[in-house]
């Protein structure tokens, strides 16, 4: 299970690669954003996309965007970590694909229930 | 008056003054009292227009940096649903203190629990291996090598917990340190605020001293005053309806939706 995680903040990269490191998920990469992400992505071999939204160059919105409409990648399973907290975001986000959306702060318990949710749903359908 | 120069900018102003003034000269070397008369009353009339010009100018430009940064609603009481995005920006930089305050002290919570584990693990340690050492040097009786059986598994089982809370107290610390990402954008966002706000106020200093030159007025110069500011936040939990409350309202919301 290869996981990518992107956020322009480092110490947010490192939380949440200690948190997945602590749920057994030891393989992860990182971006600093939407533009380096996507070339990662595309390479192929990514599992699991964790992002924030508010990064510059190409927010996490816009790369979800750009995932969903990418053939390759459109069943990717895609968490939203981030501190947009207004609700039209959060039903944008859900109306471009996202599998899952984490409001920061957030608990380590909160994360792992989220991925785990994530995880069933792509098990089960 | 002739209207041929554009009176509307400070320079046409002062090209009009200087070309009247001439005429005007020329009127009082000829001892023209009528013409005269009616170039001072020209001047005067020119001077009155450049000053009401400067004057709409500021006030036109102070209009539009008290609707940009909200300022309106905060010196209104009355209208409680938009905040002036000064007082936003301030409230925002106490939810920086706040949340910094928050994770300084949870961080310490955290270490603060975790030492009298660690302490605990020592002392521990220290008594076991001194008895191992007498036990290895066959100094030991039957009665107390089942002592120390019986404080050997004591150890480990108490161990067991002892490592489990303090990987758990460690993931809590780590937690903790994501205020610098929150915080980090709060005060990037803050810092363009101000920027928006010092260039709206060189503008309207700029315009300002237009109207002070027009006029005649002298003013202390040097003064620095910021006020104003513009931008919408998103992040930054609020009682405001349009953000979510925290992460269940967010499940609230995405089952709503039929998630």
């Amino acid at each position: 299970m290869n996981i990518l995680i992107v956020d322009d903040f480092s110490t947010m990269r490192r939380i949440i690669k200690n948190l997945l490191r602590d749920l057994g998920f030891t393989n992860t990469e990182e971006a600093d954003d939407g533009s380096t992400a996507l070339p990662i992505l595309q390479k192929g071999g990514i599992d699991f996309l964790i992002t924030d939204w508010n990064m510059p160059k190409m927010t996490g919105i816009d790369l979800l965007r750009a995932v969903r409409a990418d053939a390759a990648l459109e069943t990717l399973p895609i968490l939203m970590v981030t501190a947009e907290a207004k609700r039209e975001q959060i039903v944008e986000a859900a109306q471009a694909g996202v599998n899952g959306y984490v409001v920061k702060p957030f608990t380590a318990a909160v994360l792992q229930e989220k991925i785990e949710r994530i995880f069933e749903r792509v098990e089960a359908g | 008056m002739s209207g041929l120069t554009d009176t509307n900018s400070y320079e046409g102003y002062i090209q009009e003054l200087s070309k009247t003034t001439e005429l005007l000269m020329e009127k009082i070397e000829e001892g023209n009292a009528g013409d005269i008369a009616e170039l001072i009353d020209s001047i005067k009339e020119t001077r009155d227009r450049g000053l009401f010009t400067e004057i709409g100018k500021l006030t036109r430009a102070l209009h539009d940096a008290i609707s940009e940064f909200h300022i309106d609603s905060y010196l209104d009481d009355s209208d409680q649903k938009e905040v002036s995005t000064i007082s936003d920006a301030t409230d925002r930089l106490s939810y920086v203190m706040n949340l910094t305050d928050a994770a300084a002290n949870r961080t310490m919570d955290m270490v603060e629990a975790s030492l009298p584990i660690a302490q605990g693990i020592g002392d521990d340690t220290s008594k076991l291996k001194r008895d191992w050492e007498r036990l290895g040097k066959r100094e030991i009786s039957y009665e107390e090598f089942g002592a120390l059986y019986k404080d050997m598994g004591k150890f480990l089982e108490a161990n067991e917990k002892r490592v489990t809370d303090l990987q758990q107290n460690l993931t809590n610390i780590l937690v903790a340190q994501d205020y610098q990402d929150l915080t980090g954008q709060v005060i990037k966002r803050v810092v363009s605020l101000v920027q928006d706000v010092e260039g709206s106020l060189v503008n309207l200093v700029k315009l300002a001293s237009n109207v002070e030159a027009v006029s005649g007025i002298e003013s202390d110069k040097g003064d620095k005053n910021s006020k104003p500011a513009q931008e919408e936040m998103g992040i930054f939990p609020t009682k405001n309806e349009e953000f979510v409350s925290g992460q269940d309202d967010v499940d609230d919301l995405l089952s709503s939706l039929g998630f």
